[in-house]
């Protein structure tokens, strides 16, 4: 509604904008509506089945089961202690792995991606490094660091490292070559080139390869607690799954979603602030 | 005597693609601009205009034959040499000032001073209360004139262009042409100007250049005779240009006939 006020202040708004913002209007909250009735919808549905006996919550547990077994956590605390302690561990290890796997991974991206025949040769590396599945060295760093957090951080920056050096390396690979013959001839060393021309352009493939692999740093986290840990969300997974508590499982993913719902807004925000350069993707009709 | 400054002697120039297909660009082509000069170059598309801006400028070596800028053989980038590209070449990522200030910025300039100087260039193209909008902001033409002011603003010894005026309106394009003319006769930069359009050429240059069609070399070289300074919009109506241009006209029609 402020669109309106502000248009009206500028220029007084035609009959037509005005229509065509309110009819952006009406649509942004269609699509408010929308999400939260499918929610609903899917909620209902899941928990009707389940009292009329059509799924077996053994295995699917229910709505109000998660719900009351959140409540238990929150007010009550885990087996392991409070929830928000386990969660803590848990975002600690995921921000680490994060943090340390994306900044080694746009370093050596572009360092490699910098260098041709370094480049060639290592191409085929990196697709063979994305394809095998690196969670299976969670094993591994478990014997190797313990069942502490230093193993779980591994795991999780080896699941980070590789996608967002994959994107820088491609990214600076992709660089438009006028681009940069341009900044040669305006006087720019190779130096200046890296940093103000190629790391820009990477940009946008780095920061579309942040999105995916806070994900993959959470799995990593979570999976590393799976293996072997004393604390953390994905240990009260394992508990739960160890005494069949299905509303157990589900609670912990409603957590983990939550924390990846909110990962993925500040990493929207942040590339948004980055990239304000770029052309909007698509205008909002009459905005 | 005048001096060279760029001399082409019996360049070749090939490409060799991944697969080991060869295209010849460039067949021993010569050419000699001597300081000073304002060399016009005019021929079909494809013949190699752009390649040979290339060689000159070093980013891409020639194939067989020498490239000479100011009597040294070229190695590298010449800081002295200026290139106007043909392809959008600005920074999508900075503004219209941070754009025109980075050559100063590579060269060594403070930020406060190149920006000082990328103010006055902002006016001298006509961009200004668009200083801080971005590339993807300004319209075709916006960004050539961004483009021409970074290069300008190096106050290059050499000045290429790759088709630099093709974007613009006319009005526009004959404001710029003024432009051009301006600077170079007040810093004496040697230029080397591809265009398609012949009129353009015959009004700015003091010599126009016909290649053939690829792989290109010099079909024939025209001498203009017409008297500075030259009112570019006014010029093209006397009869020698007329003349000219016809001649000019008809050296190109052989080559583009199919
Ligand atoms: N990087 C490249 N790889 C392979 N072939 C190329 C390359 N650059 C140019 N060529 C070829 O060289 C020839 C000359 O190209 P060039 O760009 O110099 O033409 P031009 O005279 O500038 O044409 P136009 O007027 O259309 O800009 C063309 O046949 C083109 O296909
Ligand atoms: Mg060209």
């Amino acid at each position: 509604m402020n669109t309106t006020t502000a248009t009206t202040a500028n220029t007084p708004a035609s009959e037509e904008e005005l229509a065509a913002i309110a009819k952006a209007v009406n649509r942004q909250r269609l699509v408010i509506f929308l999400r939260v009735a499918l929610a609903i919808f899917t909620l209902t549905s899941w928990e009707l089945a389940v009292r009329y006996e059509l799924i077996d919550p053994f295995f699917f547990s229910q709505p109000s089961a998660i719900y009351e077994q959140l409540y238990v956590w929150l007010t009550e605390g885990t087996a392991q202690g409070p929830l928000w302690r386990e969660l803590l561990v848990t975002m600690e290890e995921t921000v680490l792995g994060f943090l340390i796997g994306s900044l080694l991974g746009i370093f050596c991206g572009i360092a490699l991606g910098r260098n041709k025949l370094a480049g060639d040769v290592f191409s085929i590396y990196i697709k063979v490094a994305n394809a095998i599945p690196r969670v299976v060295l969670g094993s591994i760093f478990i014997i190797m660091f313990g069942l502490g957090m230093g193993s779980k951080v591994a795991l999780a920056v080896v699941m980070v490292f590789f996608v967002v050096f994959g994107n820088a390396f491609q990214g600076v690979r992709e660089a438009d070559r006028n681009l940069i013959a341009n900044a040669y001839i305006l006087g720019a060393s190779k130096r200046q080139v890296t940093f103000t021309v190629v790391f820009p352009s990477a940009l946008s493939w780095i920061l579309a390869s942040l999105h995916v692999s806070f994900g993959f740093a959470l799995v990593g986290a979570v999976v590393g607690e799976f293996l072997g840990a004393r604390h953390g969300i994905g240990l009260l997974i394992s508990t739960a799954q160890g005494s069949f508590n299905a509303a157990g499982v589900f609670a912990s993913m409603v957590v983990l979603a939550v924390v990846a719902l909110a990962a993925e807004y500040s990493l929207t925000a942040l590339e948004d602030k980055l990239l304000k350069w770029r052309p909007a993707q698509f205008v909002e009709h009459g905005m | 005597m005048p001096t060279p400054v760029i001399e082409l002697t019996n360049v070749s120039r090939k490409f060799i693609s991944a697969q080991g297909q060869v295209t010849l660009a460039l067949r021993e082509m010569s050419l000699i601009v001597n300081e000073g000069d304002f060399c016009a170059i005019v021929g079909p598309t494809g013949c190699g205009k752009s390649t040979t801006l290339g060689m000159i400028t070093g980013l891409s070596p020639p194939s067989t034959g020498s490239v000479k800028v100011f009597g040294k053989p070229v190695t590298g980038i010449d800081p002295n040499i200026g290139f106007v590209f043909q392809a959008d070449a600005v920074f999508p990522w900075k503004s219209v000032i941070d754009n025109i200030s980075i050559g100063p910025i590579y060269r060594g300039k403070d930020s406060k001073t190149a920006k000082e100087m990328a103010a006055e260039w902002v006016r001298r193209v006509g961009l200004s209360g668009f200083e801080n909008h971005y590339p993807h902001q300004l319209s075709g033409g916006m960004r050539k004139r961004v483009a021409l002011a970074q290069t300008f603003i190096n106050e290059p010894k050499i000045l290429l262009m790759d088709e630099p005026f093709a974007a613009l309106d006319v009005q526009t394009r004959a404001l710029m042409q003024e432009e051009l003319l301006g600077l170079w006769s007040e810093k004496k930069a040697s230029v080397v100007f591809v265009t398609h359009d012949i009129e353009e050429a015959i009004a700015l240059a003091d010599r126009v250049v016909v290649l053939t069609k690829g792989p290109g070399s010099v079909k024939s070289s025209y001498e203009i005779p017409l008297a500075r300074p030259r009112d570019v919009s006014q010029a093209r109506y006397s009869d020698e240009f007329v003349h000219l241009s016809k001649q000019i006209w008809f050296d190109l029609k052989g080559e583009v006939q199919i």
